[in-house]
């Protein structure tokens, strides 16, 4: 377990010493109008979004399953939210019937996936496509913009720090309550590692999938409020794009397999803020932000070599 | 249990396997072509005009590039990968390819370069897959990054293409019987489909791509080159994803970090609807063509149908895919 | 006498902690069928993957048609002319069956695969070997049976001059075994060798000429088939290890009233219906070989796999037995011959794998309490001498008898009234198979009904109240009171021509 987290840890603080180095300021905060600024603050408020996907993700992944639609997932809640708002309706009831329709589709998912079998990257790979589509059918192919307060606080709001990083973080700790201190973990990594064993054992394998995929997608619908929230705006077309990916990367790089099985949150966040940083990172050292993609595709190879185990090819026999 | 007198000629396969007319393999690859036949069918019907040689000619025209990456992609599946790169190096081979040429490289040169550069991506991306046993998803996905990352190394700007070569290719065109037209890119693309066949199988280096997704550990047994066929359609992805990006600069007459963004879900999503199963072993480069044509003739009938918007592509598109992959599953069980 | 194709000498084979075979001697002569028989364990995989250079040679050495040899991987072992058919096709279905016959040595012209050359090539070796199929047709559109001779047909292709046919007939009916058997012996008459595998008695008997028995990892025995009588075989195979194991006290009160009784219980294919009754405190042991249905009647009992005929009650009222839930909320708890792809978790903690059913039929949202957790961990540990005793260490590291004393421990903990225990003992050693048994018997002692099968019959027997007999997928004797190993092993045999005592069959309770 800690040995498995070593590597995202050395990472992190490999750039963020870099960082110092560049910017000596690179840690200050500083307090202005009862709002916390400055780069780790950044960092954290930018990266929210990815880290909720991810920890969505992560449970996903840790049944051996994985959620290609989040991001579109993501673009319906902020345009189901924008489009009633800006048809003069209340925000919260926005966000509440934008977190409904994305439970639902996370519904559709587990039924795919749990109950007709499919493997889940064809699975989710149909609401990928289709959910963009879905998400410019209730904007009508504009861009929504809306004007509510309260709407705005979601992703721009601060209470001392960003809202959308308190969200994340409470998130984060309710995932880990309630999987560490229910059995719920138990039961996902269970079914993760050996799905057979798991069934003669009489866990409810089906039940268990359904439920990471609606805790999936609620969590890349409430994503999607924030990263439309932020900007006040829904654009169905790029909002959440390739934010699936990233959602993987972070979960990958935080030491959870592709595999299935033992999965870690705390490994989850690292990766995420990893991610996060690097972008920040390449623009603090004065490199074309376009470049970051660069810089990632090095960063995921590097933690997949190190932590892949080299391909054994003396074939472990077992008498039988 | 035992009955001592065997019948000689009773060989049990020949009543149980013989009575199928229909090979269940073609099933999905007829329901893609069926489909095809009848989208562009209710084209015909609903427009005037809409059944011409020409809108045939140009689906293709409009569809070349992506003819090419899905033929690479299909290699990719049939072994049970995937690749997600294809859009990015599409990118990547149309930025090299415009700013070669205002570098005032030969286009031959550039021509070479670009191929190379795909195929090499391809090598290194196969090769980590094979011997680190990390999963396609993840290396290709690094793949991708990297790929659209270089974009922006060489410029963040578009680029466009002047050089008279290119420029005389992407506009030349070659008359077909009936005042059809259709560009050297189509005529590529079909070369490339003929020679994807022929490779697919004829040779040795193709079978054994469809060992490897039928039963790898099988193919292993069989004591077949699975490593460089392993390797080998993660080479040929790459590098009919830069004749694709050659392809697509010829269409643009411009190199772009934004080009094909998102393409390599189409080329995923040509070669399942045209009856490819994601899991590999089972599927025709024909079909994935004919998907690119179902793609294709769906976004013209979106386009011809003033009212109806562009993202109605994307949903029916997702239908569509649904639609073969429950197709595929009901085919599967039956066996 | 004619020199052996194949002669392997003082074979050892070593996997990390388990000598699977140990100084085997074993010869083949061309144009001979060699049957290779043992139960699971015994080493025939083994031996085979140490001829086709599998698996390295701790010791030993090998000559092949009187050269000594060396093989690294089995295309090296099959360029030599050793061709082997596993149990599974390794095949490939969605190829054809030219395809699949010839794949890597497809005759070609020109640099590109020449079919009709090929198809051409294809047909003449499937008539070579009798089987008249379309040669263009895909693998998987035949049945299993005949994929199987396909494999077959590609495996002589290459002239093979030894044929290891391993286990092929074990999906086959019969048939498909018969159809088997005469390309074994259109071959045969060719001078091939063939090695073949099986677990069915009556094969062995029709077809082998010559049979080597393995128990354990060592040589046993080597006969001529016809001067070997089935009990003979069945007792070679099974053997007796009686005086390593503290006789274990044989509970006899009366039995408790009946908990789970199955009324005409069967599956297609699977095993033929049967009638089966389990009282309260009592110990039923399972007897047959591998294939017998043993394993089938047990995974029926628990609903692992769907009866398609039948009923079952537990405690006087019928159950519907949907799938294991529905067993687990009748109390009835199965624990699976595969323990490593049914069984243990591999990458979870001792703790986590032995709360696993607990936690399971208590649901998500109500956790077994810590505090709960660690006591029946540390019960169980002492109670069943794991070793290591550390809850926390992840249950793939364990050795195997450590591995099914978990399993014991997880379904223990619900307390269930009927543990079904398929092969607990299968690979483990001698002081833990001991531990298991004295469990099994405190057990029944304190009430709880238990199904007890293994390979072993010593086992079976001394452990159990009452055996019952599979053979050929059907129930074939239920046999109370002080039964003896050799009334059980003549029933297993069967075939009434190889002396099974009249006596025994009076017994037959069914």
């Amino acid at each position: 377990m800690k040995n498995r987290l070593l590597w995202p840890v050395l990472a992190l603080v490999a750039l963020l010493v870099l960082n110092v180095v560049v910017t000596p300021s690179f840690f200050s905060l500083r307090l202005q109008d009862g709002h916390l600024y400055g780069s780790l603050i950044d960092i954290l408020r930018n990266g929210a979004p990815t880290l909720l996907i991810a920890l969505g993700m992560t449970l996903v992944i840790a049944t051996r399953g994985i959620d290609l639609s989040v991001g579109a997932v993501a673009a319906i809640a902020g345009a189901v939210t924008c489009t009633h708002i800006a048809s003069g309706g209340n925000a919260w009831v926005a966000m509440g019937l934008a977190l409904v329709l994305c439970a639902v589709l996370g519904l559709w998912n587990g039924f795919l996936v749990s109950v007709l079998g499919i493997q889940p990257i064809i699975a989710t790979l149909v609401l990928m496509t289709a959910g963009r589509g879905i998400a410019m059918l209730i904007t009508e192919g504009q861009i929504i913009t809306v004007n509510d307060d309260s709407y705005r606080q979601v992703g721009a709001g601060f209470l001392v720090l960003p809202i959308a990083i308190l969200i994340s973080l409470a998130v984060l700790g309710l995932v880990a309550l309630v999987t560490r201190r229910t059995a719920l973990g138990l039961l996902i990594e269970s079914v993760g590692v050996n799905p057979s064993a798991s069934r003669l054992a009489g866990v409810r394998a089906r039940t268990i999938i359904w439920v990471v995929y609606v805790f999936a997608a609620l969590c890349a619908a409430v994503a999607g409020l924030m990263i439309s929230s932020n900007v006040s705006a829904a654009d169905a077309n790029s909002a959440g794009l390739w934010i699936e990916m990233d959602a993987i990367l972070a979960v990958v790089i935080g030491g959870t397999s592709l595999a299935g099985g033992r999965y870690s949150l705390t490994g989850t966040l690292l990766g995420a803020l990893i991610i996060q940083t690097l972008t920040t990172t390449i623009y603090t050292i004065g490199i074309a932000p376009e470049i970051t993609l660069v810089f990632k595709a090095v960063v995921v190879i590097a933690v997949c070599l190190v932590q892949a185990p080299v391909r054994i090819r003396v074939r472990q026999g077992v008498p039988a | 249990m035992i009955t001592p007198e065997v019948t000689a000629a009773g060989a049990p396969g020949r009543s149980r396997g013989g009575l199928v007319t229909v090979p269940k393999r073609f099933l999905p690859v007829i329901a893609t072509f069926v489909v095809f036949v009848a989208t562009f069918g209710v084209g015909s019907v609903r427009y005037e005009g809409f059944a011409s040689g020409q809108v045939m000619a140009n689906l293709f025209i409009d569809n070349a590039f992506l003819i090419v990456l899905a033929v690479g992609m299909t290699f990719v599946i049939l072994t049970g990968g995937i690749d997600l790169s294809v859009g990015s190096v599409v990118a990547l081979s149309t930025m090299i390819a415009a700013a070669a040429l205002q570098a005032g490289w030969p286009a031959w040169l550039v021509l070479i370069t670009v191929l190379a550069t795909g195929s090499t991506l391809g090598l290194a991306m196969g090769w980590v897959i094979h011997r680190f046993g990390v999963q396609p998803f993840i290396v290709t996905l690094a793949g991708m990054f990297l790929a659209r990352g270089l974009c922006f190394v060489i410029s963040v700007e578009s680029v466009s293409i002047k050089d008279p070569t290119f420029r005389d290719l992407a506009t030349g065109s070659v008359e077909l019987p009936g005042g059809v037209t259709i560009t050297y890119g189509v005529v590529i693309a079909l070369l490339t489909v003929l020679a994807a066949m022929y490779v697919l199988h004829l040779t040795r280096f193709g079978r054994t791509v469809y060992a490897v997704g039928g039963s790898e550990s099988s193919a292993r047994l069989m004591g077949l080159a699975t490593t460089r066929v392993k390797i080998g359609v993660y080479v040929i992805s790459g590098f009919c994803s830069s004749l694709g990006g050659l392809l697509f600069s010829l269409y643009m007459l411009s190199g772009y970090s934004l080009h094909a963004v998102g393409m390599e879900l189409d080329a995923i999503a040509a070669v399942v609807v045209g009856g490819s199963l994601l899991s590999g072993g089972v599927g025709f480069v024909i079909g994935s063509v004919v998907g690119v044509l179902v793609l294709g003739t769906i976004q013209t009938l979106i386009s011809f149908e003033g009212t109806l918007s562009s993202w109605w592509t994307k949903i029916v598109i997702g239908a569509l895919l649904l639609a073969f992959i429950a197709l595929q599953r009901i085919i599967v069980r039956r066996t | 006498m004619t020199e052996p194709v194949v002669d392997m000498r003082g074979i050892s084979v070593e996997f990390p902690g388990v000598k699977a075979l140990q100084e085997v001697d074993f010869r083949l002569f061309p144009g001979e069928v060699h049957a290779l028989m043992g139960e699971n364990g015994a080493g025939k995989s083994t031996l085979i993957k140490a001829l086709t250079g599998v698996h390295p040679l701790a010791a030993g050495e090998i000559s092949f048609a009187g050269e000594p040899v060396s093989f690294h991987a089995p295309a090296q072992a099959q360029a030599a002319g050793i061709s082997t058919v596993y149990q599974e096709v390794n095949l490939c279905g969605n190829l054809t069956v030219a395809e699949n016959i010839l794949l890597g040595r497809e005759p070609r012209k020109l640099g590109r695969i020449d079919g009709k050359a090929m198809k051409a090539r294809a047909a003449e070796l499937l008539a070579r070997i009798g089987l008249h199929i379309d040669p263009g047709s895909v693998l998987e559109s035949h049945p299993i049976a005949v994929q199987q001779l396909v494999a077959i047909a590609r495996a002589v292709a290459v002239d093979a001059r030894v044929l290891v046919l391993d286990e092929p007939t074990s999906s086959l009916d019969a048939d498909e075994v018969a159809e088997l058997f005469r390309i074994v012996r259109v071959l045969r008459d060719e001078g091939v060798a063939v090695l073949f595998v099986t677990h069915f008695l009556e094969q062995v008997y029709e077809i082998s000429d010559r049979m080597t028995v393995l128990r354990n990892g060592r040589l046993v025995g080597e006969h001529m088939t016809a001067a070997l009588s089935r009990i003979d075989l069945v007792s070679a195979m099974l053997g007796r290890e009686m005086g390593v194991l503290e006789e274990i006290e044989r509970r006899s009160g009366t039995p408790g009233e009946p908990l789970l009784v199955a009324e005409g219980l069967g599956r297609k294919g699977s095993v033929a219906p049967f009638d089966l009754e389990i009282r309260k405190g009592e110990v039923v042991g399972l007897a047959g070989l591998l294939g017998s249905g043993r394993t089938e009647v047990a995974r029926l009992l628990f609903g692992a796999d769907k009866a398609d005929s039948g009923r079952v009650l537990v405690d006087g009222k019928p159950v519907r037995l949907t799938g294991p839930r529905a067993a687990i909320e009748a109390g009835v708890a199965f624990s699976s011959e595969d323990r490593k792809a049914e069984g243990i978790v591999a990458d979870l903690s001792v703790r986590d794998n032995l709360i696993l059913a607990m936690q399971a039929a208590r649901g998500w949202a109500r956790p077994v309490p810590r505090k709960l957790a660690d006591e029946l961990v540390a019960k169980y540990i002492e109670l069943l001498d794991i070793r290591p005793a550390d809850p926390d260490r992840a249950v793939g590291n364990l050795s195997g008898g450590n591995q099914q004393k978990v399993l014991l421990a997880r379904w223990l903990v619900t307390q269930p009234k009927l543990l079904i225990l398929d092969e607990p003992t299968r690979g483990i050693d001698v002081g833990a198979k001991a531990q298991i048994q004295k469990v099994v018997a405190d057990l029944a002692a304190e009430g709880m009904a238990v199904v007890f099968i293994s390979a072993e019959l010593e086992e079976v027997v001394r452990v159990s109240d009452r055996v019952v007999v599979m053979r050929d997928r059907q129930k074939v004797a239920e046999l109370d009171g002080e039964v003896g190993v050799d009334d059980v092993m003549a029933l297993i045999a069967g075939g009434g021509d190889h002396g099974v005592d009249h006596g025994v069959e009076k017994a037959v309770a069914s």
